[in-house]
């Protein structure tokens, strides 16, 4: 297996915290690698170093061979890498449509009617909703958006930060089963940033524990779930 | 119904209270001058009024947006205003197109067309700043001023004329843009609006304190005219005037005219422009960026070259503008470049509905045209003015045209209600 993405003692700072601390991750071809973590371990800080913003201030991060790791954002971007960024950001006051199409205008190599009907037969939702005013939908609904847009551009690597903030446990179910799908029948590569830990376990092959910036315990999504340490952290008190 | 009735009645018994307590100093007191010196006067009658009329005026409004109910009506309302635009907006459009031929039109109104033309343009410029790509410009007369005094010096310093003037007009102040553009790259919101704000007065008193190159205070004049494919305009007429050589009496009324329609196709280049750019990659990526950055950039978009186009292009499209004005005028001084200036076309833009076109000229129309035909009332004008104002925002929050048109659409296009989405997350 090859690896799309590899960090290895990749450190980010907020100004004088230190908000990541020498993180080594690996994410192979075909894998669905799961981040997961307590609020302000550095999940979130971790992806969003990874596109480029706040940068690494060591280590190296390598995308496919490439070392992305001083470009700036907007060009990690155009390497296929695809980001839903924390709390759906769909463009309220445009259409799904318009939102669609920002997902692929500047990915050259975007095939935008096919990747188009993908998203549609994918999200059968957006469909219904294709001339609505993005900012009117509900917030499943606006989750599938941002997905679907990050998609457009036929990403190598889908990064998700948090797809199931705020959404009924129904919805988040259907989320993570499109997530299934995109990766068993299309191959797709995706790094799944989580607080649903039990939900992100079972999904994933590969799981990392993040505390306080640092990883502290990595394996298979199933053997993570098995540990007791990890049930009595993150597990407890529901699914 | 009744505690509201009763809701309704106090609130605006305390609004009159208010009114009382701002309008008895000045309206209720006067001042007679005698040869004895000051007596105090008392003006009971005028305050009574005033105060009946807020207490009113209070009451009715409470009164109506009790009645307002929102989503359905607001998509109704959408609706009807999307598909009169499509009437009005030809309508007017042959209507500003045949102004000035009305026979027997007298100069004023022509010339205040003029007038009302400009701020059009401005306000179509600076909507490409401010509504569409989201950037709030208070300073935009700055590049007004460049296109301005670009022009006035060219044709002071080369006697280059208007029509060459032009084009190098916008570009100086399409550069100035970019100058600007730069160090507010990072900023947002309120900061970007102070930045800008601080960049139109530099803009105004380096002009002001520059005096061997612009002449400062004391202005540039003797501008030339625009010429009619060489023909000049003058009274005397004779051979090489525009009169003489169409064998007309020379008349004033046909300079102002072909001033008229120079500004009016210009407006129209610039409105046709943003409606093209609203349907390419970069007008999509404007209106994405004023949505929302973060998701921009995890788009790969590249915010430096989207904000930097919108600063310049919307700046380039005030530079022609300022060459109209300088040409127009024949005198130019800095006094014509203040704030105010740039608070009106941001006034024209916000009323109108930020992000419509529509919106954006009739709010010209009124916010330039109305206070100069109601000169009969004199001091009064500012007053119904500020009224009229004030009325329009209470009843239209979000600007006279509020909808939004997806610049792309299978099928049937559906405005949207700017009333159907909380204020400022859209």
């Amino acid at each position: 297996m090859s690896k799309v993405l590899s960090l290895s003692g990749v450190s980010a700072f907020y100004g004088q915290i230190q908000a990541l601390k020498s993180v080594d991750i690996d994410v192979n071809e075909g894998e669905i690698v799961t981040l997961i973590g307590a609020n302000g371990a550095g999940k979130s800080t971790l992806m969003m170093t990874i596109c480029g913003n706040p940068r690494a201030r060591t280590g190296s991060i390598i995308y496919r061979g490439e070392d992305i790791t001083n470009l700036p954002m907007h060009e990690i971007a155009r390497r296929q890498i695809a980001q839903s960024p924390e709390g759906r950001r769909i463009f309220p006051r445009m259409s799904v449509e318009e939102n669609l199409m920002m997902g692929s205008q500047v990915v050259k190599f975007a095939d935008y009617d096919q990747q188009l009907g993908l998203m549609l037969e994918l999200f059968p939702r957006l469909k219904e909703r294709f001339g609505q005013r993005a900012g009117t939908m509900s917030g499943g609904e606006q989750q599938m958006l941002a997905i679907a847009r990050a998609l457009m551009s036929k990403p190598k690597l889908l990064m998700l930060d948090e797809p199931s903030l705020g959404l009924a446990p129904l919805i988040v179910k259907q989320i993570f089963s499109a997530i299934r799908k995109l990766n068993q029948e299309m191959g797709l590569t995706v790094l799944l940033v989580e607080q649903n830990a039990f939900q992100a376990l079972r999904l994933a092959h590969r799981g990392y524990v993040l505390v306080n910036g640092a990883i502290t315990m990595q394996g298979p999504g199933a053997e993570l779930l098995a540990r007791p340490e990890i049930r009595a952290a993150y597990l407890e008190g529901g699914h | 119904m009744a505690a509201r009735l009763n809701a309704n009645i106090k609130d605006a018994g305390s609004a009159g209270l208010l009114a009382f307590a701002i309008f008895a100093p000045f309206l209720g007191l006067r001042l007679h001058g005698t040869t004895n010196g000051l007596i105090l006067g008392y003006r009971p009658e005028l305050l009574a009024i005033a105060v009946a009329l807020t207490i009113a005026a209070r009451f009715l409004v409470l009164t109506y947006q009790a009645r307002r109910v929102h989503a359905g009506r607001a998509a109704w309302r959408a609706d009807k205003i999307a598909r009169s635009g499509k009437f009005v907006a030809p309508i007017l459009l042959i209507c500003a197109a045949l102004m000035p031929l009305i026979p027997g039109i007298a100069n004023f109104y022509i010339d205040l067309g003029v007038l009302v033309m400009t701020y059009v343009m401005l306000g179509w410029g600076l909507n490409i700043v401010v509504g569409l790509a989201g950037l709030l410009d208070l300073g935009y007369v700055a590049f007004y001023a460049v296109g301005a005094y670009a022009f006035a010096l060219m044709a002071q310093d080369f006697h280059l004329g208007f029509w060459e003037c032009l084009p190098l007009a916008g570009i100086a102040a399409a550069v100035w843009g970019m100058i600007l553009g730069f160090p507010v790259l990072r900023l947002r919101g309120d900061y970007l609006a102070i930045v800008t704000l601080a960049f139109g007065e530099i803009i105004r008193l380096v002009i002001t304190n520059w005096v061997s190159l612009t002449g400062g205070p004391n202005g540039i004049y003797d501008i030339p005219h625009p010429s009619f494919f060489g023909l000049t305009f003058n009274l005397e007429g004779g051979p090489g005037t525009f009169s003489g050589f169409f064998g007309l009496d020379p008349d004033p009324k046909q300079q102002t005219t072909y001033l008229y329609y120079i500004i009016f196709a210009l407006a129209l280049l610039t409105n046709w422009v943003t409606l093209r750019l609203r349907k390419l990659p970069l007008g999509r990526a404007w209106e994405a960026l004023r949505e929302d950055e973060i998701a921009c950039r995890s788009l790969g978009i590249n915010l430096r070259n989207t904000k930097l186009s919108a600063f310049a292009i919307g700046a380039m499209f005030a530079g022609f503008a300022g060459c109209f004005f300088a040409t127009r005028q024949a005198f130019i001084s800095p006094d014509s470049f203040t704030f105010i200036e740039s608070a009106t076309v941001l006034a024209i833009v916000v009323l109108g509905g930020v992000g419509s076109q529509l919106g954006v000229a009739l709010a010209a129309l009124v916010m330039i045209g109305v206070p100069a035909l109601l000169q009969d009332l004199s001091i009064y004008r500012m007053l119904f003015f500020g009224i009229a104002l004030v009325v329009m925002m209470v009843i239209r929050p979000r600007g006279f045209v509020s909808t939004r048109t997806p610049s792309i659409a299978l099928g049937k296009r559906r405005a949207i209600s700017g009333e159907m989405v909380s204020e400022g997350h859209g």
